[in-house]
């Protein structure tokens, strides 16, 4: 919150009040003298004051970060516990454990490892399961966080750099995942690997470098779980760790977003400080997340290793699937078509495995990390931004978001083909077309419905401003006319209907000057135009002051003031429907008049 | 004669009399009942009653001497049958997936058994009788106890799992075809379709599996049914598809229930 000055009126009425101690008791003073000691020589007490003061907006939807960030750090503490035990090593041995329908199998060290965890070491099953699903559910958050801050806005200056740097973590996330995916060496992981190695070799020139170079030789060998082992617990995590330091740092200096509302202004942060509430708040939200993880690891079974078996690569499983945050790049290569191989000089180039496997993450994250950069650009838009946009608000961005989330489902649900076609007794060639198919109509139908639902929102929210609430009450005039009461809005619940700033495109300035020379850049201006038009052609501004004015004394408005409309009101629709859509007519006045 | 007709009032002669009967009985029983396992090999009485069977319910698709019958378009209703073996027909009939109550993508399993096991062997007997080829397993074949179920797995990984699933929960082959679920298919069931190969299922003959694979096979099944999941609920034992959607659906729906919760509480 903003810093008290000295002359408020209310300083005044306590000016006779005695200060109140701090009472102090032997447990705070010595807590005190230890604190004190610190202080002296780290000089500490400066930046932890700052930040136990810090202030934060109460919303649900900025917990979903903090979902991701117990959830990684459940990863951390679990994985920490798998380490003690597990053996990265492709070494072979005969498994003599405890589970009797491998005893007397070849297996490697490293699937004999993560079996004695699961079933000779005490509490090793339940801390293996905590820790997949707090991987599933790490990468589930992130992904939620990421669309909540996309579809509010919060990517726009100044926090460009923090949205980067969270597509970076998310991607990192995966990759972490499948790696550790990859590392128990049953049947599954090793399916998933050999998979990995195909979508190497099928890099353009490079491919069988690259996948030699990656698995020390030809697949398999015996170096691709010790790598792939420091990669996951060392290389990884590092770097996850330390660009999600920067991530909360820049959210410290940067100050969270806030949704708009009464008082709430892009100047200050309206919330509770740190100390106590958000410590008291987020510490218990932290075990909340340990709490439902832990008991999905102990309710709900994950990866059953010893179903599947050790891996070799002759066998491989029906239903074999990456986990669900590399779906979306499994279903593409699903879905790619064949006659995208062809032979080129004589070479090979596997495009229908390349596109879909290789090319799509880099291809995602690119657009997501160029998205922020390009819509400030259309706009034009060089300000600061700390208040969040309502979706509804930003009718294109929130359409375009919905679907480039339309085609990330399409690509991971075609990921699941196998299984929707067992489970629906349908032909896993008929599914494959039709995603084929939905690929190229779903998202613009989407983008189609999600702008007109945004657009309609709008609209009924400046319906909502100028006509008020419809309070259920009719009135009956003394001649006989019936008209229903409508409401005005307080101030509290407009500011929110009212607040955004009205948008227009860009008109397109000449391109040629004065004296009929074509102008510098005008091929990009027309370009921008273009895209400022597609963005805000049809946009709904937010209802002025002068409008509501008008609305308040203006023929037609009535209903607000609680004066009987006169002109409105036809007999037919007196008996039937007493009026009240007669009042709502005229909303057409105030639909765009930005064309 | 006269010691044995004084003795013939005598109170035990009628229990005596009784297990007398019983014991004839029982061994003439024993000796003449049909066995299953040589049902299909037994007389020509049995050849001829499974002919007036197979004309009746099979010869529309098969051919009125199972020689099998082309639909003209290069198609066929059904298969030619001669050297299917009794096995074959045994399985097919047995689990209710012949004769086909419609034509389809491929023959299901049905609860309903039209046929009682002496029809089903004597449809078998004249199959049979065709050709030779594999004839109905005995119990001791397919005896789960007998089999070695570590062993049994890595066969079915190698030979099984890419169509029927690392649980033999079952998975989607080409065009509408699948492998089924192998959860709670009787062991005899299971022997038979390694042998003939039914539907789009390749035949696992001797040489390829021998009968003490096939048995560790079946252990491997008996094994994954009856043995408990350590690890909690098994979510269909379908992979990762249904862990992402469960983590999707309640692991971030009761996450974002309690974040609301919190979000209200302060408000």
């Amino acid at each position: 919150m903003s810093a008290s000055t000295s002359s408020r009126p209310a300083d005044a009425l306590r000016d006779g009040d005695s200060k109140h101690a701090a009472p102090t008791s032997k447990a705070a003073q010595k807590v005190g003298g230890v604190a004190g000691w610190i202080d002296d020589r780290t000089g500490a007490a400066g930046g932890v004051n700052y930040l136990l003061k810090k202030v934060f907006p109460d919303h649900w939807s900025f917990m979903l970060g903090e979902i991701a960030m117990y959830s990684m750090i459940v990863c951390l503490l679990s994985g920490v516990f798998l380490t003690f035990w597990f053996v990265p090593s492709a070494g072979e041995v005969v498994y003599h454990g405890s589970f009797a329908p491998l005893q007397g199998v070849k297996m490697s060290e490293a699937y004999q490892s993560t079996l004695d965890i699961s079933f000779d070491i005490r509490g090793g099953l339940v801390i293996r399961q905590i820790h997949h699903w707090a991987a599933l559910m790490f990468t589930v958050a992130v992904s939620a966080h990421m669309f909540r801050v996309f579809f509010t806005g919060a990517f726009r200056k100044p926090r460009e750099l923090n949205w980067v740097i969270g597509c970076i973590l998310s991607m990192l996330a995966i990759v972490e995942g499948f790696a550790g995916y990859s590392l128990p060496d049953d049947l599954l992981s090793g399916t998933g690997l050999r998979a990995a190695e195909g979508f190497m070799q099928s890099a353009p020139v490079v491919g069988s470098y690259l996948a030699y170079l990656v698995f020390d030789g030809p697949f398999p060998g015996e170096a691709i779980i010790p790598r792939l082992y420091s990669v996951h617990v060392l290389l990884l995590p590092a770097i996850l760790i330390g660009l999600f330091t920067a991530h909360i740092v820049l959210v410290a200096v940067q100050k969270h977003t806030q949704f708009p509302g009464p008082g709430k202004t892009n100047d200050n942060v309206v919330g509770y400080p740190v100390m106590p509430v958000y410590a008291a708040k987020a510490g218990g939200f932290f075990f909340i997340v340990f709490g439902v993880i832990s008991l999905m690891a102990a309710l709900i079974q994950i990866n059953p290793i010893w179903g599947y078996g050790p891996y070799d690569p002759s066998p491989v499983t029906a239903g074999s699937q990456p986990d669900w945050y590399m779906g979306f790049a499994d279903g593409a290569l699903r879905i790619t078509p064949n006659w995208l191989e062809f032979t080129a000089l004589g070479y090979t180039v596997s495009l229908n495995i390349a596109l879909g496997a290789l090319g799509l993450i880099p291809v995602f994250y690119g657009v997501a990390i160029a998205y922020p950069f390009v819509e400030g650009w259309i706009k034009g838009d060089k300000g600061e931004h700390h208040l969040l946009d309502r979706p509804r608000n930003v009718p294109v961005r929130t359409a375009l978001g919905v679907a480039a989330l339309t085609y990330y489902f399409i690509f991971m649900f075609a990921a699941g083909n196998d299984i929707i076609a067992i489970k629906l007794g349908m032909s896993i060639n008929d599914i494959t077309h039709f995603f084929q198919a939905t690929l190229f109509f779903l998202p613009m139908l989407m983008f189609w419905i999600t702008k007109r639902i945004c657009l309609s929102l709008q609209r009924h929210d400046r319906d909502l401003v100028l006509h008020g609430r419809e309070s259920g009450t009719i009135i009956r005039t003394a001649d006989g006319k019936f008209f229903e009461r409508h409401e005005d809005l307080d101030p509290y619940t407009r500011w929110p209907l009212v607040q955004q700033d009205p948008v227009h495109p860009i008109q397109l300035e000449s391109g040629v000057d004065a004296n009929g020379v074509a102008r510098k850049g005008a091929r990009k201006e027309r370009l921008r135009a273009k895209l400022s038009n597609f963005y805000f052609r049809d946009a709904v501004n937010p209802v002025t002051p002068a409008e509501l004015a008008a609305a308040h004394v203006g023929p037609g408005h009535e209903a607000i003031d609680a004066e009987p409309p006169t002109h409105e009101i036809e007999p037919d629709k007196v008996d039937g429907r007493m009026g009240i859509d007669a009042v709502h007519d005229d909303s057409h006045e105030f639909g765009s008049s930005t064309h | 004669m006269t010691a044995l007709a004084a003795k013939r009032r005598h109170p035990a002669a009628f229990a005596f009399l009784l297990l007398l009967a019983l014991l004839v009985t029982g061994t003439a029983y024993a000796a003449f009942a049909p066995r299953p396992a040589q049902a299909a090999t037994l007389g020509a009485d049995q050849v001829v009653e499974g002919k007036k069977l197979f004309q009746a319910n099979c010869s529309t698709c098969h051919g009125l001497n199972a020689e099998g019958k082309s639909l003209g378009d290069g198609t066929e209703a059904g298969p030619a049958l001669a050297g299917v073996g009794a096995s074959a027909v045994d399985f097919q009939m047995g689990t209710g997936r012949m004769p086909l109550a419609a034509p389809g993508i491929q023959a299901q399993r049905q609860q309903k058994i039209l046929f009682t096991p002496e029809q089903i062997s004597q449809v078998a007997a004249y199959i049979a009788s065709l050709a030779p080829g594999p004839a109905v397993p005995t119990s001791s074949d397919y005896d789960p106890a007998t089999g070695n179920a570590a062993k049994g797995g890595a066969l079915f990984r190698v030979n099984c799992a890419m169509c029927h699933n690392f649980a033999g929960s079952g998975g989607a082959l080409t065009r509408g075809k699948y492998a089924p679920s192998l959860m709670g298919v009787a062991p005899k069931d299971v022997y038979e379709a390694m042998v003939t190969g039914p539907q789009s299922m390749p035949v696992f003959n001797d040489t390829n599996i021998d009968p003490q694979g096939k048995r560790d096979i079946i252990a491997f099944l008996q094994t994954v049914h009856d043995s408990p999941t350590p690890g909690g609920m098994k979510l269909g034992a379908l992979g990762p598809v249904s862990e992402g959607l469960f983590a999707w659906i309640f692991g971030l729906g009761i996450l974002i229930g309690c974040a609301m919760w919190l979000g209200q509480k302060s408000a």
